[in-house]
């Protein structure tokens, strides 16, 4: 009896050590996958900060590129990025919105728009160079804008729109039913409702899902290689049809296109640390707005 | 969804032929009296499930009728029958006859935007805007189109003295409503509600979420203002029906089995099953 007792314990007591040692070694193993991406990210950030830094100064960020693209900056490229993301927004903003509000709001829920929310969301994991062929093919093409910032622009909004779509009928998701109820119940219209009480408190989850597409967009090259963005324009996009120079192409050009690779390549990587500055910029937006949304629920206005 | 026309007709022709042949006596007796509220043999479904039986009642005019009766036995959902509430939720489907002041309001004219100015609702949880106070109690104007500051200023506070929260809130209107405490809250609700200026108040378990002195100042206020609107209140608490009714319905697993004056109700259930709910038999 004593020794079967002891034998007992003496087997629960290693399966215990045996499930002790197994534990550990998966959470060291998940441990480490996660130690592997910081790592990875880090040498990424590390090597485009370290050789980027040193191109990076003022006549880099103001001048056009000059002699064949191996000196100068990379002006033309940060505004070609900043008026096609101008254009996105017009874009796909009004029309995700648009598109949550009714989804959300007027919509009756059934399959119609249980496929039209399959849809949206597919949108979002069709390749990059397929919405860059379609834009070709209906902007630049069908809708005859040519190779422009306008067709450049759509191209990456319709690029943008499943996410805007998404964070949109997310946020208007988070209104709570109460605030709806008691708007109805005032005798409210619907778009009364929506307007006064719904949009005002999920705007900042849509406009933070909105940067966070953007952002993408902004450093998508795909979808504007074939619908307006230039390898070289000698003066700035001077209206909507222009073709323009853009940050991530230019980075396409400088490190795999250009005659003289090895030496336009710290431009390139000046040209990737202003990317990827601008990126994070963009992120921040969204990580402010969201924080001062929060701060703002917690008050109650 | 709401009921087609033809439905509706073929329906007021029986519900009309109906209340000719046998008009009961409560009927008549009430019929004298002003009526706010009538509801004719009222079924009402979600999807499948039928919630409501067969409901007839006529509430009269100003007083306090409250609605009792355990849990998913349908009260709420009567109460949101009147102000079309239920109309928000999809699948619901209802027959029979609803009006007030002698208009039908499911037929296919109904404006249910005015409607619902006419027939307030204070819900069971206080569910003031993320606004401020001012803002919340000028929601209702503001939306109906006015914008003049002097005539909301006086909305605001005759609607807030007419919640009795005026002396406590008058000095912080423009502070968030969210601030304030949940019986504060809920006399806002009731505030948002009237200045509307509305005929009818729905409440449903207005003082279910808040504390029993909170409790005390909105059963006072509801009396206060029977004297100017139908109230018509759900509620939990049989003692709050007893203390602040004027007219007692009991539901029952969506029958309506007794309505009358509170008094008879409490005293003298004519059905057995009021008496074992009253009693404390079951409930």
């Amino acid at each position: 009896m004593k020794t079967a007792v002891l034998k007992r314990g003496f087997v629960i007591e290693k399966k215990k050590s045996e499930w002790r040692s197994h534990e550990l070694i998966g959470f060291w193993a998940l441990r480490l996958t996660l130690f592997l991406v910081l790592f990875i990210l880090g040498v990424i950030v590390f090597d485009i900060l370290s050789k980027g830094w040193e191109v990076i100064n003022w006549e880099f960020l103001t001048q056009p590129p000059r002699a064949g693209m191996t000196e100068g900056g990379i002006f033309p490229a940060i505004v070609g990025t900043f008026y096609v993301t101008l254009i996105t927004i017009a874009f796909a903003v009004p029309l995700g919105v648009g598109a949550a509000i009714y989804l959300n709001e007027y919509a009756i829920q059934g399959r119609f728009t249980r496929l039209v929310r399959m849809s949206v969301r597919n949108l979002a994991g069709v390749p990059s160079i397929v919405f860059g062929l379609f834009g070709m093919a209906v902007f630049v093409k069908l809708f005859g804008f040519g190779p422009s910032l306008i067709a450049a622009g759509f191209t990456l909004g319709l690029l943008t729109l499943p996410v805007t779509v998404t964070a949109s009928e997310e946020a208007l998701k988070t209104v709570p039913r109460a605030y709806r109820e008691g708007s109805f119940a005032l005798g409210a219209t619907r778009w009364q409702v929506v307007r006064t009480v719904v949009l005002p408190r999920a705007i900042p989850g849509i406009l933070t899902g909105t940067i966070l597409g953007l952002a993408r967009a902004a450093g998508e090259t795909a979808p504007i290689l074939a619908t307006g963005a230039a390898f070289f324009l000698p003066h700035l996009p001077d209206s909507v049809r222009s073709q323009f120079m853009a940050l991530p192409y230019h980075l396409f050009i400088m490190s795999t296109q250009h005659h003289a690779i090895s030496q336009v390549r710290p431009i390139a990587y000046g040209t990737a640390l202003v990317l990827l500055i601008l990126v994070c910029l963009l992120n921040l937006a969204a990580v402010i707005l969201r924080k001062r949304y929060r701060s703002r629920v917690a008050k109650g206005l | 969804m709401v009921q087609t026309d033809s439905n509706i007709k073929i329906q007021e022709a029986l519900l009309q032929e109906s209340i000719k042949e046998a008009p009961s006596e409560l009927n008549e007796e009430l019929a004298n009296k002003c009526c706010e509220v009538k509801v004719e043999n009222l079924n009402f479904y979600y999807g499948s499930v039928q919630a409501l039986f067969d409901v007839t009642v006529k509430v009269q005019e100003k007083g306090v009728a409250a609605l009792i009766g355990p849990s998913g036995c349908g009260k709420s959902t009567f109460l949101r029958v009147l102000n079309r509430m239920n109309d928000l939720i999809p699948g619901t489907r209802l027959e029979g006859r609803v009006s007030i002041h002698g208009e039908n309001i499911y037929s296919s004219n109904t404006d249910v935007v005015n409607l619902r100015k006419k027939v307030g609702m204070v819900f069971q949880h206080p569910n003031p805007f993320p606004k401020s106070i001012f803002d919340n109690v000028a929601y209702g104007p503001r939306i109906d189109g006015l914008k003049d500051k002097t005539v909301l200023r006086d909305i605001v506070e005759t609607s807030l003295k007419g919640a009795a929260l005026w002396d406590e809130v008058k000095d912080r209107l423009n502070e968030p409503a969210l601030a304030l405490s949940g019986g504060q809250q809920q006399r806002l609700c009731i505030a948002r509600a009237l200045a509307v200026k509305p005929r009818i108040l729905l409440m449903d378990e207005p003082t279910s979420a808040i504390d029993p002195i909170a409790t005390q100042r909105i059963e006072d206020l509801v009396r206060n203002l029977c004297e100017d609107y139908t109230i018509i209140i759900v509620t939990h608490n049989m003692q709050q029906a007893a203390r602040i009714s004027d007219h007692t319905g009991f539901f029952l697993q969506g029958e309506m089995i007794e309505w009358g004056e509170t008094a008879a109700i409490f005293t003298n259930p004519q059905d057995k099953r009021t008496e074992d709910y009253i009693t404390g038999r079951f409930g």
